[in-house]
């Protein structure tokens, strides 16, 4: 029981990282309509800054952090101007095509600046871990900031999106972005402060995986990547609630399955998850199911 | 000189294409035969014929039926992994010497297991659409790879204490006395190679028939009806899934042919050969050859494949040049003002070479 808790807890701490990345993948995809597959990369940038910054620099890990989320910010906003903006028309094939060659992009620009071998991630997270139940389980810190991150992320979100007038010209944009336009909202200027947004937070969840498992190498953005956007379909993409419930069911079914199942087959289960949830509920948990017109 | 009518020019055109394919088998033969071919060109001729099967059987995916798939490489790892299987079971059960009937067999059940694989797949994917197609393809691409690391296969004996018995064996190492083919996460070792340019050739051959034929018959315009108005084609009472399917399978074998003729390419193969970025990789051939364009996703597949050969001084930027042509190719290609400009520079060269108008597209 104590090693299910355990396990349990290992799960929702990965999760709470899958579901910070989710938060990328489903502004964007809400607002832009357009699945950016680089999106995993810009985690494995920010893991990679976090790292120069402290290790060869000598920064103070948090200073790290702050410049690792400055330098996503500004290379999201980058790309979109760059690479996706001129597709805003083109269809969908050509846009995920191009965020396909932009996250190819991304890792050999990593390959060639840090080169192939495994730099070790030294966590910056430095609170102790505490142990619960009489000793019988520990928890350890970057688990509590971690859960505790992605709880702050959450609400700042939900208030940020239901509040403020960027939040609201956010959800008319992805609602109907030609009425968007025509009620004097910068429809351009919106999607780029989405994926600022988006790839700050990559850079958080970056710093965060690599505090827990802390092997880097240009490719480590990439499967946590595709399992973030696994949750956010999951949860029903679009949808911020849907995002931290399927990040954290994903997280607890590849740790479960890793532990009771096979190892190997970890990665397995979650596609599969991904795979059955498509067929019974194709728009995901939280999802609104549009209806197709002619 | 009169105009020539569709059926006309579909003709020349794919008698071109296979001009193309057979001109370059003759050329590659007799520079075989002269010896002016080098060591590393000659190594490279199957994978070359194995990519090009690859680019046209994603052809037909991703340009004929227009869903986007990022698993073809999972269709063939299967193909890889069944042929093996097959070749070196036969050799060892049976005492099959024949290497050529051998590779022919194994080809023909890497595609009848890959199809197995596209028919199961298909049901439940081709029920999506767009990015969720495309999620969830890699998603079957990937437990593919992940299922045939757990695998050991092996030949061991039966009641009478032959040895002609297969045993599959999940996440189980054999006993010892058996004969393995496939170790788990190692993947097959001692692969007896056989596979021949002139078979890989006809491989090509057989897969561009059977695509362009299948793009040019009834089936094939229905297919493309359903990529290009799903819905008015639907109200015409075209059976999308049935056709749907079609493409997909097809797609599915041909690159479990093309995966066994892979496999047994070299001595030692492992389902990590066949990640995620294979499936790129011959992504990027027939984005790069023109979707939809099977002599283009032939010509992409075979140069693209040349090129780092030739280009090994610069391998550490290869991948690097790949990501930014692929996303200048998107952007130039979905930009009105630059694709106006090269309607234009095109008739402008067909009326300098005394052609009237462009191509047709």
């Amino acid at each position: 029981m104590t090693l299910f808790l355990s396990y349990l807890i290992n799960g929702i701490s990965l999760g709470s990282v899958y579901a910070i990345i989710a938060l990328g993948y489903t502004m964007v995809y809400g607002i832009a309509k357009m699945l950016n597959f680089a999106h995993g990369d810009i985690i494995m940038v920010g893991a990679y800054i976090s790292f120069t910054a402290t290790q060869y620099w000598g920064l103070h890990p948090l200073v790290s952090v702050v410049i690792a989320m400055m330098v996503c910010t500004v290379l999201g906003i980058t790309i979109e101007g760059l690479a996706y903006r001129p597709l805003r028309k083109a269809p969908s094939l050509a846009v995920l095509i191009t965020a396909i060659g932009m996250s190819y992009f991304l890792q050999n620009i990593a390959l060639l600046i840090w080169g192939a071998d495994l730099k070790n991630f030294s966590s910056v997270i430095s609170i102790g871990s505490i142990s619960i139940l009489g000793g019988s389980i520990l928890i350890t810190g970057e688990t509590i900031v971690t859960i505790a991150a992605n709880i702050v992320i959450m609400i700042a979100l939900t208030l940020f999106t239901g509040k403020t007038k960027m939040g609201k010209a956010m959800r008319a944009v992805s609602e109907d972005k030609g009425a968007a336009e025509l009620m004097g909202i910068n429809v351009n200027r919106t999607i780029s402060v989405t994926f600022a947004i988006g790839s700050c937070l990559a850079a958080v969840a970056g710093v965060l995986l690599c505090s827990a498992y802390p092997a880097l190498l240009p490719t480590t953005g990439s499967m946590p990547g595709i399992k973030a956007f696994t949750a956010a379909v999951f949860g029903g993409i679009g949808s911020i609630p849907g995002a931290m419930v399927g990040g954290i069911l994903m997280g607890v079914i590849e740790i479960l399955g890793k532990a009771y199942v096979s190892t190997e087959l970890g990665d397995a289960f979650v596609f599969a998850v991904l795979i059955i949830m498509l067929l019974v509920k194709p728009s995901g948990l939280f999802g609104k199911s549009v209806r197709e017109k002619v | 000189m009169m105009k020539k009518t569709a059926s006309q020019r579909t003709f020349i055109s794919n008698a071109v294409t296979y001009a193309i394919v057979i001109l370059a088998f003759i050329i590659c033969n007799m520079l075989i035969k002269n010896g002016s071919m080098s060591r590393s060109l000659k190594g490279q001729l199957i994978p070359i014929c194995v990519y090009i099967v690859m680019a046209v059987s994603l052809n037909l995916t991703v340009g004929i039926s227009g869903e986007l798939s990022l698993g073809h490489a999972g269709f063939m790892s299967l193909g890889a992994f069944t042929g093996v299987v097959v070749s070196t079971w036969m050799l060892h059960a049976f005492q099959f010497e024949n290497t050529l009937a051998r590779l022919i067999i194994a080809i023909a059940a890497g595609g009848l297991i890959a199809g197995i694989a596209g028919v199961l797949i298909g049901i439940p994917v081709l029920r999506l659409r767009g990015d969720y197609l495309a999620i969830v393809t890699l998603a079957f691409g990937e437990i593919i790879r992940n299922v045939i690391n757990c695998l050991y296969i092996a030949v061991v004996p039966n009641v009478e204490g032959n040895m002609t018995r297969l045993a599959i064996l999940f996440n189980k190492v054999p006993e010892p006395g058996s004969v393995v083919i496939v170790n788990g996460p190692a993947g097959a070792v001692g692969i007896a190679k056989i596979s021949t340019f002139p078979v890989a050739f006809a491989l090509v051959l057989f897969t561009l028939f059977v695509v362009l034929n299948l793009v040019n018959s009834r089936s094939g315009r229905a297919i493309m009806a359903i990529r290009d108005a799903r819905i008015a084609a639907e109200s015409s009472g075209l059976n999308i899934t049935k056709y749907k399917m079609m493409a997909f399978v097809v797609s599915a074998v041909l690159a479990g042919m093309a995966g066994a003729l892979y496999g047994l390419n070299y001595s030692t193969i492992a389902a990590s050969k066949f990640k995620f970025d294979t499936s790129i990789l011959v992504l990027v051939f027939v984005v790069l050859g023109g979707i939809g364009n099977i002599r283009g996703s032939v010509i992409a597949a075979a140069l693209l494949t040349v090129l780092p050969e030739l280009l090994r001084a610069f391998s550490d930027y290869r991948m690097l040049v790949y990501a930014v042509v692929l996303i200048i190719v998107m952007i130039a290609t979905n930009t009105p003002f630059i694709m106006t400009r090269v309607r234009d520079l095109r008739h402008f060269i067909g009326r300098v070479f005394g052609r009237k108008g462009g191509d047709a597209v």
